[in-house]
């Protein structure tokens, strides 16, 4: 129950609407109602079905008031007159095949999401049914600032508890807990897109650029709750990144994040301030060149402006320069892949657009419907409290079937729609993951303009070198400064060279990382979608043969009206 | 004049047969083949209003006139003068909308009410009898212009004198609920109940017919974002392409066909239950017009039997001192006595015939909301039933999809 109550269908308005239905129905019945309605024994019974508890969450995780199983037996609202409700409550809720494959079903997508979180193929994988990682996010306290406070009083921040069940071998220890902030949570993003590059890493939650002035409110916080154990679930899904060091120093090291927090501090704009440490301790001075180890990371700002502003000169160049760059990206398999991910996810932005609409518009014939079976329920009550003749009771018996189904498919309705949200959800789901690939497909493009930016510099000073040799070869006996100068730059080559060949190792490995994510991607999406298909397919079908049995019952008692 | 026996309001009837004398005396009624006449701002629409009948009044067996609103309008208010104490059946109200004047459902709708109240008149023992009922049914364009036009005299009720009436009745009724004492009004506690009923049946049925009426705007939504989510899904398989693609586009295919069976089932809950409640809630206004003239009528006795007292008392002074006014006076006197019993002999007539009309009227309402609730139920599990069959079509094949 990990959260998953709080992704139905919660809508304090229509809960209220429910309220009035039920009371007002309620009030009509002589059966024992209100104990049917909130009898604990009803939900005992639930999961008395032979099946383990987890099989009445179909209903209950799906609603936050969902203790109200919509059974024929059970409803109050029948006239039928016995009192008593059948033992079997929800198994005849069950009884129509049709309609518990509805639930199950979308059930089953949910079950395998509960272990493994979110995105993860969960029938397909049959490796992963060993090991575990289960993660939730709990308990959010606040807490102050101490050290880094100007404030008097001091900077309160939120932290959150972070509870961890697992059996993979590098965490010590089956269950754990640490105490974690946002600013964690961002850190780890920043290590783990750093050291994964190329990999399709889900992204991590917002910042919010008020947070400290909405923090005090509830609602805030338990959505930040929310996102932040999503997350990591997503995290804990991905086949790779769940190994990963970062994520498990996260998971598991109390105290302070033992993470490099991301720097942007000093700002250094002169390459000259930027050499100056390196000549200080005797390193030799290469003007222009590149630490070979940097190159495996993207340039960021500070200390790697220089080499920003010569990876965009490069870019320029390649899109406007008159000359191709040495290197290109030649893989056609792969631009191909990218276009057809590019119209994907236009196409899918689109569908979730139109998914939020249909959601809505069942949302809202379920609300009419409940109102109108409540108008009706009045009218009843109405017309038999003031009946003067025998017609006016029939009347109002007639429409207090009418009124009593209404509410009926109106609580359908709701039913319905909760599950649709979740199957839909898949949609927007994978609206993240494509931002996900388009981060990953970035650090390939800036690992290919690295390895062109430096090849582009090899060729410059090569140029230089032989413009020197020339000039230097035709004074006799040779020219001192100009032979040290040409030593220099043979030595920036050298240095610049090296750079190239980690750059291009680079680059190959996230080409391959690259690879084997878009499978990886393709196959999840491919289990994702058919099972959000055959969900939501099922799930429609089961809850409209369940409307429909409803009204065909209205429809034979009020036959005998019928025009012949 | 024998009642036809018959509990059906809808338009038509038995076929008339050759000889009109061995068949049970009928009358039946159809409105239809609505057309636009005319041009801008003088447009209207015109009926076909076919009289099928073997009443010995009227010409043949059948008639086919042509008529427009205002002449069903003419009529509903002769028969609301003349037939004072009868539930006159309602009318469809005015459109205040210009552009949705001409709108084919709206056209629809008023077509399906102007048969339906011709044909209440026409099943009436006592409407059905009217001499303005023959004229309507019967009498050429022009007359009918000319009917039309002469009603500016006394006979001639606006619709503003309507409302005054009911804010007066409504303004009573409240008065004697509040416990406020009005000396012309009736101290009959069943009749007051009644009138307490029809007001608070007005309130409940119009909520109840607001719903409705949502309800059926709902389904139009429904069914427009499934067509809209069907397109959109259907642009996700082409592109995506494959099995995958295909589930898609299935899907998609499927959607857009139940968003058609939605729209055809919003039209069917708008006329065939929201119109019928709409039409519960004008015919408990109407009453409210005749409790109206019930309350004018029992005002008129009253205070002519307080004016006979009155005058009883001067008649004697007058036959004391032996007055030559005392003939004169009781001249007078005979009349008021004669204006008295006609007004008193109003009066019942009403009380009688509103006796009579509620005991029908609550039975006719049974079997009309019967009939609308009936097809409210066959409608919703008719689209139930589509929208299940569509969907459980589709699963074997994505079944088949998903594992190839």
């Amino acid at each position: 129950m990990m959260g998953h109550e709080n992704q139905g269908f919660e809508d304090a308005q229509i809960y209220a609407s429910r309220e009035e239905m039920e009371s007002l129905v309620l009030d009509d019945d002589d059966n024992n109602n209100s104990g049917n309605e909130n009898n604990p024994s009803s939900r005992s019974n639930g999961g008395a079905n032979g099946d383990g508890i987890q099989h009445q969450h179909p209903l209950s995780s799906a609603l936050p008031f969902a203790e109200i199983p919509t059974t024929d037996d059970d409803d109050p609202l029948l006239s039928s007159s016995s009192p008593q409700k059948s033992p079997n409550s929800f198994n005849s809720f069950l009884e129509p095949p049709s309609y518990a494959d509805a639930v199950f079903r979308s059930f089953d997508g949910d079950h395998g999401k509960q272990i493994n979180g979110h995105g993860a193929a969960s029938t397909s994988s049959p490796s992963s049914s060993a090991d575990y990682l289960k993660i939730s996010v709990t308990d959010p306290q606040k807490e102050q600032d101490l050290n880094n406070s100007l404030v008097p009083g001091g900077n309160a921040y939120m932290t959150y508890l972070i509870t961890t069940w697992t059996n993979l071998p590098e965490f010590n220890g089956t269950e754990f807990s640490v105490r974690r902030r946002f600013k964690d949570v961002v850190t780890l993003s920043d290590r783990l897109s750093d050291s994964y590059r190329g990999f399709f890493i889900p992204l991590r939650p917002d910042k919010s650029v008020v947070e400290s002035q909405v923090m005090q409110k509830q609602e805030f916080v338990e959505q930040r709750r929310m996102a932040l154990e999503k997350y990591l679930r997503k995290l804990a899904a991905h086949p790779v990144i769940r190994r990963s060091e970062e994520l498990r120093l996260f998971l598991q090291v109390h105290g302070k994040l033992p993470l490099m927090k991301t720097t942007d501090v000093a700002s250094r704009m002169l390459d000259g301030a930027a050499k100056l440490p390196k000549q200080l301790f005797g390193e030799s001075v290469v003007s222009a060149a590149v630490d070979p180890n940097d190159v495996s990371q993207p340039a960021k700002g500070g200390r790697d402006l220089l080499r920003i502003f010569k990876e965009l000169r490069q870019s320029v160049t390649n899109d406007w320069g008159g000359t191709k760059p040495p290197v290109v990206e030649e893989d056609k398999e792969f631009l191909e892949k990218r276009k057809k991910l590019q119209d994907f996810e236009q196409e899918l932005s689109n569908v979730s657009q139109q998914a939020e609409s249909l959601v809505k518009a069942q949302q809202d014939i379920g609300e009419t419907l409940g109102q109108l079976g409540l108008a009706f329920v009045k009218l009843t009550k109405f017309e038999s409290e003031e009946a003067m003749f025998n017609s006016q009771k029939v009347r109002a018996a007639d429409m207090k079937n009418v009124a009593t189904s209404a509410v009926k498919a109106s609580r359908l309705y709701r039913e319905l729609n909760a599950q649709t949200v979740r199957h839909l959800d898949k949609l927007h789901e994978y609206l993240g993951v494509m931002l996900a690939v388009n981060n990953a497909y970035s650090d390939r493009s800036n690992a290919l303009l690295t390895v062109q930016t430096l090849l582009s510099e090899l060729s410059t000073l090569n140029a230089r070198i032989e413009k020197l040799e020339a000039a230097a070869s035709k004074i006799f006996g040779g020219d001192r400064s100009r032979v040290r100068k040409i030593e220099e730059l043979k030595e920036t080559m050298r240095v610049t060279d090296e750079a190239k060949s980690c750059a291009v190792r680079e680059y190959e490995r996230i080409k391959e990382n690259n690879k084997n994510e878009l499978e990886r991607l393709d196959k999840e999406r491919h289990d994702d979608f058919f099972g959000m298909l055959k969900g939501f397919v099922a799930n429609q079908a089961g809850y409209a043969e369940k409307m429909a049995s409803v009204w065909e019952t209205v429809a034979n008692e009020t036959s005998g009206y019928a025009k012949n | 004049m024998i009642t036809t026996q018959r509990s059906s309001t809808g338009g038509g009837g038995l076929q008339s047969p050759r000889s009109p004398s061995s068949q049970p005396p009928y009358l039946s009624v159809s409105v239809t083949d609505p057309a636009k006449m005319g041009n801008g701002v003088q447009a209207y629409i015109s009926y076909k209003v076919i009289t099928k009948t073997n009443f010995p009044e009227y010409q043949g067996p059948e008639k086919i006139v042509i008529r427009r609103y205002t002449d069903f309008v003419w009529l509903r208010d002769r028969l609301f003068e003349k037939y004072k104490g009868i539930f006159i059946p309602p009318l469809p109200e005015k459109s205040t909308v210009e552009k949705f004047r001409f709108s084919a459902e709206f056209i629809e709708m008023r077509r399906q009410a102007l048969d339906t109240f011709v044909n209440r008149i026409a099943l009436h023992h006592e409407l059905q009898q009217s001499e303005d009922l023959r004229t309507f049914l019967q009498a050429d364009e022009q007359t009918m212009e000319r009917a039309r036009s002469q009603d500016t005299g006394i006979f001639k009720r606006k619709p503003s004198d309507l409302m005054q009436i009911f804010r007066d009745v409504q303004s009573k009724v409240s008065d004697v609920v509040l416990g406020k004492e009005k000396p012309v009004e009736e101290t009959n506690p069943e009749y007051e109940k009644l009138k307490r009923y029809i007001f608070e049946l007005e309130d409940h049925l119009a909520e109840a017919q607001k719903h409705a009426y949502r309800l059926v705007k709902r389904h139009r939504e429904l069914g427009q974002s499934l067509a809209d989510f069907g397109k959109a899904i259907k642009l996700l398989g082409a592109c995506e392409g494959d099995a995958l693609g295909t589930a898609f586009s299935e899907l998609g295919a499927k959607s857009e066909m139940l968003s058609i069976k939605l729209q055809r089932e919003a039209h069917h809950l708008l006329m065939n239950f929201e119109e019928p409640l709409k039409d519960y809630v004008r015919a408990v206004q109407s009453i409210k017009g005749t409790i109206a003239e019930r309350a004018n009528a029992f005002r008129q006795q009253v205070e002519l039997a307080e004016t006979i007292k009155l005058k009883e008392i001067d008649l004697n002074k007058f036959r004391l001192t032996r007055s030559e006014k005392m003939s004169e006076a009781e001249h007078e006197y005979e009349e008021l006595k004669a204006d008295s019993e006609e007004a008193t002999k109003r009066f019942e007539t009403i009380v009688r015939l509103m006796n009579e009309e509620i005991v029908r009227f609550q039975e006719q309402k049974t079997q009309d909301m019967g009939l609308a609730f009936h097809e409210f139920a066959k409608g919703q599990a008719r689209l139930a039933n589509g929208i299940a069959d569509a969907w459980r079509s589709l699963l074997p094949k994505l079944e088949a999809l998903s594992s190839s």
